[in-house]
């Protein structure tokens, strides 16, 4: 596929330079051996037949990323921009940004509440995970990676039944709410189950490892000696924490950050289980237009909106860390 | 007062990462990261528990009575719910194995060469993962939409291949750079052809990077609903039964499945993380 695109060009070398060295002399000999030309045509020869297979190795998957991933996200655009009605003869595409206008405007407020609550969601996980994995990741020596384990078992469980039990466990006479109904310590009305606490810590939850995992990783790759570095010139716990732990960490907050809050955004499943009418946040609102009332171009153009937001968060994110860097905390996450 | 001032100059002489500081202050941290692990836990150990709750209908409710073996005896009593686990595993199985094959291919390429092509194709893996998965659930959709296609279970399959990929590649890719390049320098001395040198030397070193694109793939795909709902029509996986039946009132039996599959992830990450040990142990 690629290859075809750009014939003429010697980019793909190997990524390690002692393997171009060896790759050079072992075309020097070859070339020596055949009787052949100059070693750097054999070289170039190489380096040609090294990136037809590369290519080749890349094909299928780019093709099928391409096909599942990168068209789709070109249709839902086009898509947003057609007009008519299911009734009167199907969708046409006629340019109409119109519907970008039209699903903001009727939108908005829900917009607004899917950002609070995310955000609102994303702040907490962090004030959770971070000191959690910071102990982890300095104080729990041989115990570090059973506990790390301990943290993601829960999360084998499939998200919509995990959410499920949430809803379970803070309904008024669940387990928790009930008892503590019937010794008269809380008000017969209190409730949790079907207000926004409930949403934001179900989606809290839910998230929780997205957050935890990129802390985990940016913490453990902190050398520990420069914490006993700090320590040896008077430092205290906290002040080595705040002058070296902290900094050091940033990129691996940042990740969390994002990791949490992107997804979270978009998240419909926990407010649906957890939350009421007053709580339907954005996603409710594009699965109800494109699943129950099958009108395709508005959630077609909230979806936009929704992606390109996220878009530009992702870019400032690979900015800063570099898609490498990024796309391994978020394989980390995963 | 002088006892504090004694354990902390004896501090100074330790390796101050190995102080132990008898302080209440210093049992903060752990026992707050037991309890997060407890929170953690608590829909499991509640999904467990409440498979054995006693109920008098046949829905769920959140007041638990002690106990009843019922949902366990009669765990395949509901029909729709054998079938939607079923469809689950034929797609989640295929769509693992997919999914790994192509993003393997991806992230060998990716973690060892420089190509005209690897910044785009890098970023493209990372919106795939970055993407909130609803902008990418109405994108499949708009696609079959638009095609006509037929929503079901080819729809999800190919879907569930599809998100899967990207997953796969950076696992093998961050395995794959991590790989000492010399020791496939060092077969191709010994006059191994490249397809040799990769099949007994590389491949056998990136395998645990396969292993755990595979694994991490059928978790997906088996406990995705965003994109499931979606594009399956009428289709029902686990994950949108259990929505589905959850506007109504959930079946225990419900929770005696979540426990079998649950318990089901647990072995084969157990196995997963065995093997992987004693293969880091064999190799030093």
């Amino acid at each position: 596929m690629g290859r075809d695109l750009h014939p003429d060009h010697g980019e793909l070398t190997p990524v390690s330079t002692g393997e171009q060295d060896r790759e050079a002399t072992l075309a020097a000999a070859t070339a020596a051996a055949q009787g052949g030309g100059p070693p750097k045509r054999a070289d170039q020869f190489l380096a040609k037949r090294q990136r037809r297979v590369a290519y080749g190795i890349l094909t299928p998957g780019a093709i099928y990323l391409t096909i599942a991933f990168v068209v789709p996200l070109i249709l839902v655009v086009y898509t947003s921009l057609q007009s008519g009605g299911l009734l009167s003869g199907g969708y046409t595409f006629t340019w109409a940004f119109d519907n970008y206008a039209d699903a903001f405007n009727s939108s908005r407020q829900f917009f607004a509440r899917s950002l609070l609550y995310s955000g609102m969601a994303t702040l907490i996980a962090i004030l959770l995970a971070y000191p959690m994995t910071y102990w982890i990741a300095f104080y729990a020596g041989r115990w570090k990676s059973t506990l790390f384990f301990l943290i993601l078992v829960p999360f084998f469980v499939s998200f919509v039944i995990r959410t499920v039990q949430w809803n379970f466990i803070l309904a008024d006479d669940g387990v928790i709410f009930g008892p503590l109904k019937s010794i008269g310590l809380l008000p017969d009305d209190f409730q949790v189950l079907a207000t926004p606490v409930a949403v934001v810590a179900g989606i809290t939850y839910n998230f929780l490892p997205f957050t935890a995992l990129p802390l985990f990783v940016a913490l453990d790759r902190i050398d520990v000696r420069l914490v006993e570095a700090a320590k040896d010139l008077y430092a205290s716990r906290f002040q080595a924490f705040r002058k070296v732990v902290l900094p050091l960490s940033f990129p691996g907050l940042f990740a969390a950050l994002i990791l949490t809050f992107v997804p979270a955004t978009g998240d419909y499943v926990n407010s649906s289980v957890l939350g009421s009418n007053r709580t339907t946040m954005i996603g409710q609102i594009i699965q109800t237009k494109f699943l129950r009332q099958a009108d395709y171009p508005e959630a077609a153009a909230l979806s936009v909106m929704l992606m390109l937001g996220m878009l530009v968060i992702a870019i400032i994110y690979a900015r800063v860390l570099g898609t490498e860097d990024s796309t391994l905390a978020a394989g980390a996450a995963a | 007062m002088s006892a504090v001032t004694a354990e902390q100059s004896r501090d100074l002489d330790r390796p101050p990462s190995r102080a132990k500081r008898r302080k209440w202050t210093s049992f903060i941290l752990p026992v707050f990261t037991i309890a997060m692990i407890v929170y953690l836990a608590s829909p499991i150990f509640i999904m467990i528990l409440f498979s054995f709750n006693k109920l008098i209908g046949q829905r769920q409710i959140a007041k638990f009575t002690c106990c009843t073996l019922n949902w366990w005896t009669e765990l395949s009593a509901i029909p729709s719910l054998n079938e939607a686990i079923k469809t689950s595993i034929l797609v989640a199985v295929p769509a693992a194995i997919v999914a790994t094959a192509l993003g393997t291919l991806i992230g060998l390429v990716l973690g060892r060469y420089r190509f005209r092509g690897r910044a785009p194709v890098n970023f493209v893996i990372f919106l795939a993962i970055a993407v909130p998965e609803i902008v990418l659930a109405s994108a499949l959709l708009s696609m079959f939409v638009l095609a006509k296609s037929p929503l079901g279970y080819g729809s999800t399959l190919f879907s569930h291949i599809g998100f899967s990929i990207a997953f796969v590649a950076i696992t093998v890719r961050a395995r794959v750079q991590g790989l000492d390049r010399s020791l496939e320098n060092a077969a191709q001395d010994l006059f191994a052809t490249p397809f040799q040198a990769f099949r007994k030397v590389t491949l056998p070193l990136i395998l645990p990077g396969i292993v755990a694109g595979l694994m991490l793939s059928f978790v997906l795909s088996l406990d995705d609903f965003v994109i499931t709902q979606f594009v399956a029509g009428a289709v029902n996986t686990f994950p949108t039964w259990v929505f589905g039946a959850s506007r109504i009132g959930l079946p225990p039996q419900v929770n005696a499945w979540g426990t079998v599959l649950f318990a089901a992830g647990l072995l084969a990450a157990s196995l997963n993380l065995f093997v992987s040990f004693r293969a880091s142990r064999k190799s030093e």
